[in-house]
Order: structure tokens, then C-alpha cells, then sequence
């Protein structure tokens, strides 16, 4: 924690035994936060070069051998016959396949919230807005009795279709084209003889990019790892997601469940490496999104 | 998602008020709502008020009144499922509040932007692993046998996995994984607010002799307060819906963890091991009230949200 220093501007004042109090109190904290975030990463990185026993007896930050996650790794793909493939293909799939809808259809709904008008505009603006602070979690079982009932459980669009429905995003895009494009600009378009659709796909579309990455990075994580709605939706294992397919593996080692795991290779280097090639997607767009995440969050609020 | 006073750009009144309105333009709107909207029908409003159908009528199709409600009300687990979330509601937003603005405040004022900057790094990392993946990495976090900090666990008492997943833990157990995956974008947004405090208030404030504590106290903290009850709302709605961490505790647990633990649960076993969707139903109209209610409050009593710029 040495690198914690005050700023220029607020050193060399007076109050040097306070300051000094302060500054332990500031580095302990940053600290122990820090050692708590961080440290169980760390360790899930680590896991997988060892074997079970080592993950147990050896010092839980040592490395243990290339070899080890070789082997592991054989282990994990081998489970049900490959079964960890065709979930990451099923994820890939699902979030890939709602991305490309909710971009289709969010980005002209929240042009058209910001920039036209027309009767019911402000009600679906409303509406927009309290289902999008709602919780998502709070309609999937609506959802569920509503696929249910009308027998598309099982269909890979029980999954792709409530994913695409993204009230965010559209929100997004309304904040972004309502701050960003002048009316005005629309209106003289317009008085050149313009159409709705050409304003929409030659002027809007094209400043649209940054927003465009913006939903799309939500959604994409969102429904990446999203486990209620396909977990009570999708009854068969080659329909599982990733998300869903780690729940599998959970009750199928023996480290958690001895009953149901006798003689399955999946131990914990197995789990550990399984949870790591399961958010790596995720972890990587992460890696490059810190930016994109507060200017989502901020929505234009942010200072340049 | 907000915007705290997004520059938008100016469109004189009077200029408004002559745009021409041609014919086809309310006609444009609609076709590009279009999409947005059969999916907002159809996932949306259709299941909610499908689910408001439900638990209003029994299995038969008749309508029951609020029997339904009554009946789950009066189960022996709806109690204690609705309290287990009450508790780790109230640790888990406490937690969240007086951590995230004293790390915000910490990381803007007192610390050097390179430095602030890596730590909001490494603190937003772990929300990669929502979901799943969170609750897994804790199951061994928390298991004695494997945990790299068993000595503390040990020390703690814990001798044991199913020590640690005692009942009366869970609540902290949901805590610490929450804040976990949560609390470090959190930090990166609440910084994101306080950055927005223009430089002149807080030289002001220096000015005035106020050291660095008092000034977060009196300035910066009352400056984003809407941001920190925006957090607070979302967060309890969020919480209310607890069911992946306790659902995969409960397996992991070999069963020592109710499975009805919190009221989305209870709502899935009333589905999918009792065959009762009204029931279910029912559940999930309560639930889904608590969410309507904090996402009403919002909009209608902070102005985080800006509906229009008339």
C-alpha cells in the first residue's frame, strides 16, 4: 500500500499525526478489500494445475504442473461424452442469437421513443422504464407459466426470445439518441425530402456505435450468465447452457455430492477449471469494459 | 443507465412548437416500436398479468378469489423464507452502502488516480463471475478442506463444511458473495458519480479549511445521494429475488440448507415438485409486487430517470 498517497494539492499541510492515522486507515482498508476480491481469483486460477490432493495439502497460492491442466482439462471434456462443448456452443448460441435481437430491435425503439412521436409514446417510455429497474429474475416464472402454457418448453426460443426482450437497452438507446442528435438536424432532413427511414438508417444508424457496444456488452454478459430462466425452461442436458451445465457438474462430483459422483473424474482442479473456461467470454469483454461499464451506468452523466 | 444532467442539446421551444408534422411520422414511430413492443407484450406484460390470472383461480380455471394468496401465506415455509431474505436483505444492503461509498470516497479523494484506478480494476473483476460461477468459487472459499484461508474458518470455529453452512450462516454466507460479485461495480459507478462533483466545490470546500473527511461528509456524499438510494432500490429489488446462490447451497449442502429457503425457491418447488402453478403463481405476484413497488419509487420520486426533456 505504499503507493497510497494523498494528492499533491492536499499534502504538505498541517494535521500531520491525523493524516497520518488517516493514511493507515485508508491502506488498511483498500487492502483487505483488495485481498478479499482478488485473492479467490487467484486461487481459481490456480486450482486446476493441481491434483485434488495437492488442492488440499499443498499451499493453496502454489503452482502445480502444465501437466496437471492438461490432464484436467481431458477429464473435464470427457464428462457425458463432451458434454462441456455443446454447452458452451449452447451459450454461445443463445447469448449470441438474443444479442443480435435485442439490437434489432431496441436500437429503432429507442430511436423512435427519443426522436418521433406518436400517440402512446410516453406510456411505452413508462412502462419501459419500470420493467427495466424490475429485477429480471421477477418474471421469469411468469414466464415459465406463459411458455408452459403454451407448450414452447424445451424450444431453444423459450430461452432466445425472453432474453431478447431488453428494456435496458432500449432505454440506452433512447438516453443516447435523445442527447446526441438534434432534433433539428432531423427537422431539416426531413424539409430536404428525407424519409423516416432514411433519417433513421443514414443519420441515426451511423452515430449509433458506441451505444451498439454498450447494449450489446450488457446484454451479452447478462444472458451469458444467466442460470433461473434456462435452468427451469430447458428440461434436457444437450440444451443446457453453460451456466446450467456447471449446476450438473456441482451434483456430479464427489467433492460436493459422494452419492452421485462415485468414480466420476470431475474433482475440484476439474470444477475450478470448468468455472474458468465457463466465464472466460465474460472475463475477457471485462477486462476491456471498465470504461464502457461507468458510461453505461452513467449514461452521459460522465464527466470527459 | 441514468443520467444525472445529461447536456442535452438545446432545441429552442419555439422551434419545437413549428415543426411541421408531417403525415407518416406517427406511423414511422410505430413500425420501428414495433419489435420492442410484441416482445415487451409477450414477455413482459402478458406474464404478468397471466400470473395475476393464476393466482386468482385454481387449477380449474375458476376463480378463487385470494385463496390462493391465503393458502401460500399460511404454508409453514412462506414465513420463514420471506424472513431468511428480510435478514440478509438488511446485511447485505448495509454492507453495500457504508462499503461502497467509503471505498468510492476513499478511491477519489485520497488516493492517486493511477493507483484508484488499478483498485477499481481488481475490485470490478469478480463481477465477471456472476451467477453460477460466484456461488462454486465460494463453496470452496468457505469449505474448511479446501479453503486457502481455512485457519480463519478454523479459528472462526468452523471445523467443518456443513459447520459452515449451518442455516443461521447463510444470510452472511449470500452476503459475502453478493458484495463479492456486486459491490466492485458498484464502487466504479459511485466513483463515476463523484467524479461529476465539479473541482471548484470541493476546492471551495478546501478553501474553507475542511479536511478531506469532512468535506466527503458534507459535500461529496450528500452531492451523489441520489446515486447512493438509486444503488439502495436496485439492490433490494435484486435481493428479493435470491434463488441460484441458495438453490446451488441447497445442493452443495446434501440438503442441511432448506430448499424453500427464499421465496423464489418456494415459489419453484410449488411448481416443479408439487405441480401447483397457481400456488407458484401466487408467489410470484407477491414478489413481484416488491419489485414493481421499488422500481414505482424510483421513477416517480428521484429524477435519476428523465422521461423527457419537456
Amino acid at each position: 500500500m505504499t503507493q497510497t498517497t494523498l494528492p499533491s494539492a492536499a499534502a504538505g499541510r498541517r494535521f500531520a499525526p491525523s493524516r497520518a492515522a488517516s493514511f493507515l486507515v485508508v491502506g488498511l482498508l483498500l487492502a483487505l478489500l483488495l485481498v478479499f476480491f482478488v485473492l479467490p481469483v487467484i486461487w481459481l486460477l490456480l486450482a486446476p494445475s493441481k491434483t485434488a490432493g495437492q488442492v488440499v495439502q499443498d499451499n493453496p497460492f502454489s503452482f502445480g504442473s502444465f501437466r496437471q491442466i492438461g490432464a484436467a482439462w481431458r477429464h473435464l471434456f470427457a464428462f457425458q461424452d463432451g458434454a462441456m462443448v455443446t454447452w458452451l456452443r449452447n451459450s454461445a448460441i443463445y447469448s449470441g442469437g438474443s444479442l443480435i435481437l435485442t439490437l434489432v430491435v431496441s436500437v429503432p425503439a429507442g430511436y423512435a421513443l427519443a426522436l418521433t412521436k406518436f400517440r402512446g409514446r410516453k406510456t411505452l417510455l413508462m412502462i419501459t422504464l419500470v420493467t427495466m429497474i424490475m429485477p429480471q429474475a421477477t418474471l421469469v416464472l411468469p414466464v415459465f407459466l406463459e411458455l408452459n402454457r403454451f407448450h414452447l418448453i424445451g424450444t431453444i426460443w423459450s430461452v432466445i426470445l425472453p432474453f431478447s426482450f431488453y428494456p435496458f437497452g432500449v432505454y440506452l438507446v433512447y438516453i443516447y439518441f435523445g442527447s446526441s442528435l438534434p432534433k433539428d438536424l432531423l427537422s431539416a432532413a426531413r424539409i430536404d425530402g428525407c424519409t423516416e427511414w432514411q433519417l433513421f438508417s443514414r443519420i441515426a444508424l451511423p452515430l449509433a456505435k458506441p451505444v451498439v457496444a454498450l447494449v450489446a456488452f450488457f446484454s451479452f454478459v447478462g444472458n451469458w450468465n444467466n442460470f433461473f430462466l434456462p435452468y427451469l425452461v430447458l428440461p434436457n442436458s444437450e440444451q443446457f447452457p453453460v451456466q446450467v451445465g456447471l449446476n450438473q457438474l456441482l451434483t456430479s462430483t464427489p467433492s460436493f455430492n459422494p452419492v452421485a459422483g462415485a468414480g466420476l473424474n470431475i474433482t475440484i482442479p476439474e470444477l475450478a477449471l470448468a468455472i474458468i473456461v465457463a466465464i472466460l467470454p465474460v472475463l475477457v469483454l471485462f477486462l476491456f469494459s471498465q470504461r464502457t461499464l461507468v458510461s453505461g451506468m452513467l449514461a452521459g452523466a460522465t464527466k470527459e | 443507465m441514468t443520467l444525472l444532467e445529461t447536456e442535452r442539446v438545446a432545441v429552442s421551444p419555439l422551434r419545437r412548437g413549428i415543426t411541421p408534422r408531417r403525415r407518416g411520422r406517427g406511423l414511422a414511430g410505430y413500425l420501428f416500436v414495433a419489435g420492442y413492443a410484441v416482445l415487451l407484450l409477450a414477455f413482459g406484460i402478458f406474464p404478468t398479468g397471466y400470473s395475476f390470472y393464476l393466482a386468482l383461480t385454481n387449477d380449474q380455471g375458476q376463480f378463487t378469489g385470494l385463496n390462493q394468496f391465503l393458502k401460500v401465506a399460511q404454508d409453514y415455509r412462506f414465513v420463514p423464507a420471506f424472513t431468511n431474505m428480510l435478514i440478509y436483505l438488511v446485511l447485505w444492503l448495509v454492507t453495500l452502502v457504508v462499503l461502497v461509498v467509503l471505498v468510492a470516497v476513499v478511491l477519489r479523494s485520497r488516493v492517486r488516480p493511477s493507483t484508484s484506478a488499478l483498485f477499481r480494476f481488481l475490485y470490478y473483476i469478480p463481477g465477471a463471475l456472476a451467477g453460477v460461477a460466484s456461488v462454486l468459487v465460494w463453496l470452496f472459499m468457505l469449505d474448511p478442506d479446501v479453503s486457502p484461508v481455512s485457519w480463519m474458518l478454523k479459528s472462526l470455529g468452523l471445523q467443518t463444511f456443513a459447520a459452515v453452512l449451518s442455516p443461521g450462516n447463510l444470510p452472511l454466507i449470500l452476503m459475502l458473495i453478493a458484495f463479492w460479485t456486486g459491490a466492485g461495480g458498484w464502487m466504479v459507478v459511485m466513483y463515476g458519480a463523484l467524479n461529476n462533483i465539479p473541482d471548484e466545490v470541493l476546492e471551495a470546500a478546501r478553501m474553507d479549511g475542511a479536511g478531506p473527511w469532512r468535506t466527503a461528509w458534507h459535500i461529496q456524499i450528500p452531492m451523489i445521494r441520489q446515486w447512493i438510494v438509486y444503488m439502495t432500490i436496485m439492490a433490494f429489488a435484486t435481493g428479493t429475488q435470491l434463488f441460484v446462490e441458495p438453490q446451488l447451497l441447497q445442493t452443495a449442502s446434501l440438503g442441511r440448507v432448506s430448499p424453500t429457503w427464499s421465496p423464489n425457491q418456494l415459489a419453484y418447488v410449488y411448481a416443479f415438485q408439487q405441480g401447483d402453478f397457481n400456488g407458484a403463481a401466487a408467489i410470484s405476484v407477491f414478489l413481484l409486487a416488491l419489485g414493481l413497488l421499488a422500481a414505482g419509487l424510483l421513477v416517480a420520486r428521484s429524477n435519476l430517470f428523465k422521461l423527457d426533456e419537456k
